[in-house]
């Protein structure tokens, strides 16, 4: 009969109007500055400064100011000054390390190319997306204080990546702690050749220890 | 000569003296009323009984309006699994005051090209004419702000002029779009005034006369206590009711009938080129223009200001009033949030095959009602068996046909 599809209509509407007092399953809106969904894993928007240290996050700097990451990003958002002194990295080496490094986030477009780059795992995509600011100039030029967020903050927010990347560092650290070894026997083997070469040039002296490798 | 009328078509009819019965608060706005004006110095006093009248009006019916906005906004979003508004005060109840606010204080555009004169009239017009049909809307037992004998014909041409002044701002605004939102306005106005007019002739038929406080004391009364002798319990009455609230939701533009703002064709129809407070004020005669014709709507079928039962009649007359205006309105908001907008040529086809012939027959069946009113209690039973059949039967017929080759719709490539 004509009509009755309205009927049905309104029956449909006057069941969902009374279900949304009755079952909170129905409703559609999460009150978003209270309620907030977990975000997926793997987003990402915004890159951060990974430290190795969050108590000291300014020393413990993964980035060694390469500037790759400057040259390759496309809106040419990143401003890296090189220090002048250098500090050791992770792996003990004397490395230099930024003296300034600025992202302005109203240019960057969360490419995540200067991540993709960065030889060294320094640079990562964020989480953030509440950055809004009353001064569009000075509050969104991120400095590397801002931007310095501790390593256990990155396995937070992406979990399966950070503990690759941690994998990773970890067998570059034994690599070289090897190498460093390997040589340092080599060079032990070679002094203990010379000195057997030259018994009679000094016999009270043991062969000088090559420097504990780091 | 109309009591005359009325108790000898209705003989339970109730008189309109006050009884033992009846709330102090039922003369408690009168009181005030009156001892208001007695402050003021005799030339002055017809003045201002008259202006008291019309501030009541206006700030009742515009606090009305104001969180009807907010009612109807939470309602279609509850329809819709949504929250709706809550962010403004305690459950989001001062949202119409921020959106006063941002209105008021949003600038004002007025296109170069524009007619500036009747750009700037009409949302003035619109609001005065709905305003205006308040005027004869019986409110309480003894709240009417004007007592007219022809009433329902007053109500009717204020409430048609309306449509005027969309076309005002249609015409006015020199937009393209504006001007055809107008001219479907105008398309609506012809189809709809005449259903809307055709269910309201059996009322005006069977209590003999245009006023609409006459026309509520007919509905007085009820038979063993319970049953109010409302027009919408009789089968001519309910027909009648159904094709007045389709006619009176195309009247308003509002939904299932807003084409004139249908915003995925037209923009904003013929609010397009209005900004600011202007917008606001049509916003505002839309709802005023809807509050109004419910508000006829329940003094012409649901009994106006009467009780629903006789033991409910110490609460006032005028709570009874706005309780029926708020459920019929409820009921608006809930076909809003349930139907799609109709095509042009759908609603005027809804409105001439099947409105217009359905109230004309309708008229008839209200003539037998009132010509077998009289018949032995056995002949009664016969009556209201004609009666139905006389709503029901045309009904199914012309729906049929009406529907016929039309649904269920297939998609063959969708």
């Amino acid at each position: 009969m004509l009509g009755s599809g309205i009927l049905k209509g309104l029956a449909v509407t006057a069941k969902n109007l009374a279900g949304s007092y009755t079952t909170p399953e129905r409703m559609v809106t999460v009150e978003y500055p209270e309620k907030r969904l977990p975000l997926p894993e793997a987003y990402r928007n915004f890159p951060f400064l990974v430290t190795e240290n969050a108590e000291d996050p300014m020393g413990t700097l993964r980035c060694v100011a390469c500037q790759i990451c400057e040259k390759e990003c496309p809106p040419q958002c990143i401003y890296i000054e090189k220090s002048k002194d250098k500090k050791p990295d992770a792996t003990g080496k004397l490395q230099l390390y930024p003296a300034v490094f600025d992202i302005d986030i109203s240019v960057c477009m969360s490419c995540q190319i200067c991540v993709e780059v960065c030889p060294f795992d320094a640079i990562k995509m964020d989480q953030v997306f509440e950055i809004a600011a009353p001064d569009r100039f000075n509050d969104l030029l991120l400095h590397r204080e801002q931007l310095a967020k501790p390593n256990t903050y990155y396995h937070q927010i992406h979990p399966t990546e950070a503990a690759e990347v941690d994998a990773r560092l970890a067998a570059e650290r034994q690599a070289a702690a090897e190498k460093a070894k390997a040589a340092a026997a080599a060079a032990a083997a070679k002094a203990a050749a010379a000195k057997a070469a030259k018994p009679a040039d000094a016999p009270s002296a043991e062969a000088p220890k090559p420097p504990p490798a780091a | 000569m109309t009591g005359l009328l009325l108790s000898t078509l209705n003989p339970q009819l109730s008189t309109a003296a006050p009884r033992a019965s009846m709330s102090p608060l039922e003369h408690a706005p009168l009181l005030a009323r009156d001892w208001l004006v007695s402050i003021f110095p005799a030339p002055l006093q017809w003045l201002v009984h008259h202006l008291i009248t019309i501030v009541a009006v206006l700030a009742v019916f515009g606090l009305f309006f104001a969180f009807l906005t907010i009612v109807e906004r939470k309602l279609l979003g509850r329809i819709q699994n949504r929250l709706g508004p809550n962010r403004t005060g305690p459950f989001g109840f001062l949202q119409p005051f921020a959106d006063a606010i941002k209105a008021l204080t949003k600038e004002d555009v007025v296109p170069a090209a524009a007619d500036k004169l009747l750009h700037l009239l009409a949302p003035v017009v619109v609001c005065t004419f709905a305003l205006m049909t308040f005027a004869v809307l019986p409110f309480g037992r003894e709240l009417i702000p004007v007592e007219l004998d022809a009433a329902v014909l007053y109500f009717f041409a204020a409430g048609a002029a309306s449509e005027l002044a969309i076309f005002m701002a249609g015409w006015s605004s020199r937009n393209k779009y504006s001007l055809l939102a107008a001219m479907r306005a105008l398309a609506q106005l012809i189809s709809y005034e005449l259903p809307l007019l055709l269910a309201v002739v059996p009322v005006i038929m069977l209590s003999g006369t245009l006023s609409t406080q006459s026309i509520v004391l007919a509905q007085g009364g009820w038979t063993f206590g319970v049953l109010p002798h409302w027009n919408i319990l009789t089968p001519w009455g309910a027909c009648a009711f159904l094709i007045f609230l389709i006619a009176a939701l195309a009247e308003t533009n509002r939904s299932p009938f807003d084409l004139p703002e249908a915003e995925s064709e037209l923009i904003a129809g013929h609010l397009t080129e209005y900004s600011g407070f202007k917008y606001a004020l049509f916003f505002m005669a839309e709802y005023f223009g809807m509050t109004a014709l419910c508000g006829l709507g329940v003094t012409l079928f649901l009994g106006g200001w009467q009780a629903p039962f006789v033991f409910l009649e110490f609460i006032p007359s005028y709570v009874w009033f706005g309780v029926k205006l708020f459920a019929l309105i409820l009921v608006l908001i809930w076909i809003r949030g349930t139907l799609l907008r109709l095509r042009i040529d759908q609603l005027t086809r809804l409105s001439w095959k099947l409105l217009v012939p359905l109230a004309l027959i309708n008229l008839a069946n209200a003539a037998f009602w009132s010509l077998t009113a009289d018949l032995p209690p056995l002949f009664q039973i016969a009556r209201w068996v004609v009666s139905i059949a006389l709503v029901v039967i045309p009904f199914v017929l012309i729906g049929r046909r009406l529907s016929t080759g039309l649904a269920p719709r297939t998609y063959r490539y969708a």
